[in-house]
């Protein structure tokens, strides 16, 4: 057994473990740690297959900034677990359903692949003097260049919606208007005033 | 006997790494208890003070004596704890502010993985420094630190924004991800004016103070604001878990100083190319270098006052965001359109 192969199962199990804890777990906060430990081994499963960049991407993206925000979600929100766990069997069903559907085309994927591996419908061409870094920015900042422009499009739109959605001024707060702060001269906060002895202001 | 050799190949190497990895470990530790001890040097003088100067000839060996009592003191571990992630938010600290070093150039090749996507990696541990600050402050149980983890993880994650885009402006003039080629870059025929701090000075600026919010230093030490929080996070920790926190911090903040050297002061570079300086090693330069940063790091803690968290805010979103984000487009411009750009 090679190195490769050896990290690769230790990943791999970490992972399987670890995503299995995330439904296991019954403290939330516990859930959402055992995810960010998942999603670690998947970018340690990325750097097997020589796709660095994917794997710090991921690092980033998810572990970084998605996870945070969901702890951070998870921590501040008072979960009630007895009401949670009131619409397990009601939802019993659905649940079995959704995992069926998604076993089977597991299934499928991994029948077809083991019948035929190397049935495909696209062979991607692959130019291996590039870095992969080099290689997926050429294939996402070149050729498809306008369906990336396109899909930052559809998600600042998103981003708006939001902002519009939540956003409302309240009109009796007084905040720090930095502008005027730094426009304050002598001559517009000082009144130099005579005082009569014996006499107040 | 070849055969033997290409087998333990691979032994051979992980036990050369395993080797590197320790000795950058032992001198980055001890770099810290050196730097430690400066931090609070140069804070006593600037109020007048001498700081610590009991333990050994100036108090050198303060960070040491330190060091032995928190070990020998007991842990305690309140009774309303989360115990496990309780004990493992300080070992999360500690381990990925190490981390991060098996990437950084001290010296050319002198990196314990000189890989393609080194500044990503740095990036990506900095972005998972806020797990360990979050679970102390979740897993004590109590007020102040829940407070200071929240504080602390939307202030780490305003300032890895300007962080990104300063360190994208500096790979645009560099043309690669890895972390040699980014000092390599920098060698000019001016010296230390080729160095990436004055062609890009506002994002130098930018990233200085950036690095600050993100290590969280006074000024924006917010997250464990003595007046308001105690003491943030932490105020449940003691003893070795409390060291792991300040180790882990510290070796942040070293490791922040290591990265502008190496982004912006052209890294194991001296400063001009004849003589007398072109004798002294490139890893002497690179430790003069973060030293000198590091200095910079301690003179604004001791004399600019604290922000306030709205002010915090704003900096980091109304001010970084769009210079720096700004600066992205004009770098890109100027080299696109005068030839620059390398590669090409």
């Amino acid at each position: 057994m090679s190195v490769a192969q050896i990290f690769f199962y230790l990943f791999s199990a970490i992972m399987i473990g670890s995503a299995v804890m995330v439904i296991v777990a019954r403290n939330p906060v516990h859930s959402v740690l055992f995810l960010i430990l998942a999603f670690v081994n998947a970018a340690g499963l990325f750097l097997l297959m020589g796709a660095e960049f994917l794997a710090m991407i991921l690092i980033v993206v998810y572990v970084g900034a998605v996870a945070v925000l969901f702890l951070f979600v998870v921590m501040m929100l008072d979960v009630d677990f007895a009401e949670l766990k009131q619409g397990f069997a009601k939802h019993l069903p659905l649940g079995i359903i959704l995992g069926l559907v998604l076993f089977i085309e597991l299934a499928m994927v991994i029948g077809t692949y083991l019948v035929s591996p190397d049935a495909t419908l696209v062979t991607p061409t692959l130019d291996t003097s590039l870095s992969n870094t080099e290689a997926l920015g050429r294939v996402l900042y070149t050729d498809y260049i306008y369906y990336f422009q396109t899909a930052g499009l559809v998600l600042l739109v998103a981003m708006v919606g939001a902002i519009v959605l939540t956003l409302h001024h309240r009109p009796n707060v007084k905040r720090q208007k930095i502008a005027n702060q730094v426009a304050r001269t002598k001559e517009t906060a000082m009144e130099v005033r005579k005082v009569q002895p014996g006499q107040g202001l | 006997m070849a055969n033997d050799i290409a087998s333990y190949g691979w032994s051979l190497a992980l036990g050369i790494t395993i080797l590197k990895s320790l000795l950058l470990l032992v001198a980055l530790l001890v770099f810290v208890a050196f730097i430690l001890l400066a931090d609070r040097k140069i804070w006593a003088a600037v109020q007048l003070r001498r700081g610590p100067n009991v333990v050994g000839p100036f108090g050198l060996f303060q960070s040491f004596a330190d060091l032995l009592k928190f070990i020998l003191k007991e842990p305690t571990i309140p009774a309303g704890a989360n115990k496990g992630v309780f004990l493992l938010a300080p070992l999360v600290t500690t381990t990925l502010a190490l981390a991060a070093w098996a990437v950084l150039p001290v010296m050319d090749g002198w990196a314990i993985a000189n890989i393609n996507v080194g500044v990503l990696y740095i990036f990506a541990i900095s972005s998972l420094g806020v797990y360990g600050v979050i679970m102390g402050g979740w897993a004590s149980n109590s007020k102040y630190p829940f407070l200071g983890a929240l504080r602390s993880a939307a202030q780490m994650v305003s300032y890895e924004v300007s962080i990104g885009f300063v360190v994208i402006t500096v790979l645009l003039c560099v043309g690669s991800l890895n972390l040699s080629d980014v000092v390599n870059a920098q060698r000019g025929n001016y010296g230390m004016f080729s160095w990436f701090w004055l062609p890009l000075f506002p994002m130098f600026v930018i990233f200085f103070i950036s690095a600050l919010a993100e290590t969280n230093r006074p000024p924006f030490d917010l997250v464990e604001a003595e007046s308001e929080l105690v003491a943030g996070f932490m105020v449940e920790y003691g003893s070795t878990p409390y060291m792991m926190f300040m180790l882990g911090e510290y070796v942040a903040i070293v490791t922040m100083c290591a990265l502008t050297t190496i982004l912006f002061l052209g890294g194991w570079l001296p400063p001009f190319d004849v003589a007398p300086f072109t004798w002294v090693p490139g890893v002497i330069w690179f430790v003069i270098k973060t030293c000198l940063v590091f200095f910079m790091f301690s003179m604004v803690k001791a004399f600019v006052p604290r922000y306030r968290y709205d002010q915090l805010m704003r900096l980091g979103w109304k001010v970084f965001l769009p210079i720096s984000l700004f600066m992205v487009v004009a770098v890109a411009g100027v080299l696109q359109f005068t030839g620059w750009a390398p590669g090409h």
